[in-house]
């Protein structure tokens, strides 16, 4: 509970999670993603210098797609090489009740008292995209855990997105790969031309492989990736791969094209303009975040009383209240 | 202190009897009374649970079982949840479980116990008040 979470001071917590403590970083993930005043700056400050220790792979694609499966299909293999890996899965928060069932890890139980695994479910918390707005800070405690090999960092963080429709590209700013997963029946070529998460993919799964019309899927995604411009020499060709979590078919190829695409960005140099956008999209989620909050905390009954008179409009009380914020 | 967002909860079937309709429902209310709710699915051992728990940084776990088997499973689990330094979250518990050994449970430390019938609700706000006074005292 709260007393638990906050007896620890934030420099124990951070000499714990670099000291390979998996019970600090839970809790060191709690503080960053409840964003607590008092509880989570220096926690945030003191794991912002490992970012970028770990290659970081985004998992998005429609709900029941088989994210989850894959994910679990993954960490086997990741751990069957003797890797680390770490695993934020997001599911959504009601926008109802803000209450969230939060149903990813049901999949990945049978890692659950695997050392080498760390697996966190998150709720969106309001937070459109797929993602969460704490994400950043999360995946830094991550980079920052002592696994055991003497480095900083899971050797793989995999993200798993809320499972939301065409529209869900904000994981492209977070992670250094993106596999799009998709299945049989999902939708013609036209689907696959959309705009959206098919433009984000450093790599497709067509899941679901042990499905009949497994070849069609795979088909009409290739057909709408050649329509975009000829392939350059040297610039990354996105893989289409028909996998089955089920039967764990081609899921070994999946994971080869991950760590490809990885060498790819480094000897490429592309990971340096990823990671600034990261950076980039570090920073504006965290300043909207903080204006909002710092504004909002300033708007009084005052300020509603005077729009329901007339005598301000919303235009002029926005511009009044962010003036005084800066 | 007053906690930012809703509460976690994770909602466990010790054991190896498969029926889980009550775990659902129990998943689905907390939801919806705004909890953040994970569920392990079925079949899950005492150590899987604990470490759940650990990685998911729950407030609260609650226990679900119908085969009987509670008084050797709950303690474990509490065990475990001590043992792994959690010894501060809540655990309540509901199933097909006699009033004697109801008493016994919440001795070693089972805060609630809930048999077939429990209004969802009232599962919530015990669950609410319990979580919202251990916060005040933090």
């Amino acid at each position: 509970m709260a007393g638990r979470r906050n007896s620890i001071s934030a420099k124990e917590l951070v000499e714990r999670v670099c000291g390979g403590d998996q019970g600090a970083v839970s809790r060191a993930l709690t503080r960053v993603t409840d964003e607590t005043a008092g509880l989570y700056e220096d926690i945030a400050k003191s794991f912002f210098p490992f970012h970028g220790n770990s290659p970081t792979i985004g998992l998005c694609g429609s709900p029941g797609s088989g994210k989850s499966s894959l994910v679990n299909e993954l960490v086997r293999r990741i751990r069957k090489r003797g890797d680390t890996v770490a695993v934020l899965a997001v599911d959504p928060t009601s926008a109802y009740t803000g209450g969230a069932f939060l149903g990813d890890r049901i999949r990945v139980q049978e890692h659950a008292l695997d050392k080498g695994v760390f697996f966190r479910s998150l709720a969106t918390r309001g937070m459109v995209g797929g993602l969460n707005e704490t994400i950043f800070a999360a995946i830094h405690v991550l980079e920052a855990y002592e696994t055991g090999n003497g480095k900083n960092g899971f050797d793989w963080i995999l993200i798993e997105t809320v499972g939301t429709g065409q529209d869900e590209v904000e994981v492209a700013d977070v992670v250094d790969t993106v596999i799009c997963v998709t299945a049989p029946y999902q939708g013609d070529e036209f689907q696959a031309m959309k705009a959206g998460t098919m433009e984000i993919a450093d790599i497709f799964a067509v899941n679901k492989a042990d499905l009949e019309e497994v070849d069609k899927a795979v088909a009409n995604i290739k057909d709408a990736l050649s329509l975009g411009p000829d392939e350059e020499e040297g610039k990354w060709v996105v893989p289409v791969h028909a996998v089955s979590a089920r039967t764990g078919q081609g899921i070994d190829d999946l994971l080869a094209s991950a760590e490809e695409h990885g060498t790819y960005l480094k000897e490429s140099g592309e990971i340096t303009d990823r990671r600034k956008r990261h950076l980039r999209k570090e920073l504006s989620l965290l300043i909207s975040r903080l204006i909002m909050r710092n504004t909002l905390d300033r708007v009084t009954e005052g300020h509603i009383k005077s729009l329901m008179d007339k005598k301000s409009d919303p235009l002029t009380l926005s511009q009044e209240l962010l003036g005084a914020g800066i | 202190m007053e906690k930012n967002n809703a509460y976690r909860i994770l909602i466990a079937k010790p054991g190896l009897d498969g029926h889980d309709r009550g775990a659902k429902i129990i998943v689905r209310s907390l939801r919806d009374a705004g909890f953040e709710v994970i569920y392990t699915g079925i079949r899950q051992t005492p150590e899987m649970i604990a470490r759940t728990a650990l990685q998911e940084d729950v407030d609260a776990v609650g226990l679900s079982l119908l085969s009987g088997a509670h008084m050797t499973l709950f303690p474990r689990v509490v065990k475990l949840l001590n043992e792994n330094g959690l010894g501060d979250v809540l655990v309540f518990g509901g199933g097909i479980i006699p009033e004697e050994d109801m008493v016994e449970l919440k001795k070693i430390g089972v805060c609630g116990v809930f048999g077939p019938g429990t209004p969802t609700t009232e599962i919530a706000s015990f669950l609410q008040d319990a979580l919202d006074s251990a916060a005040k005292k933090a």
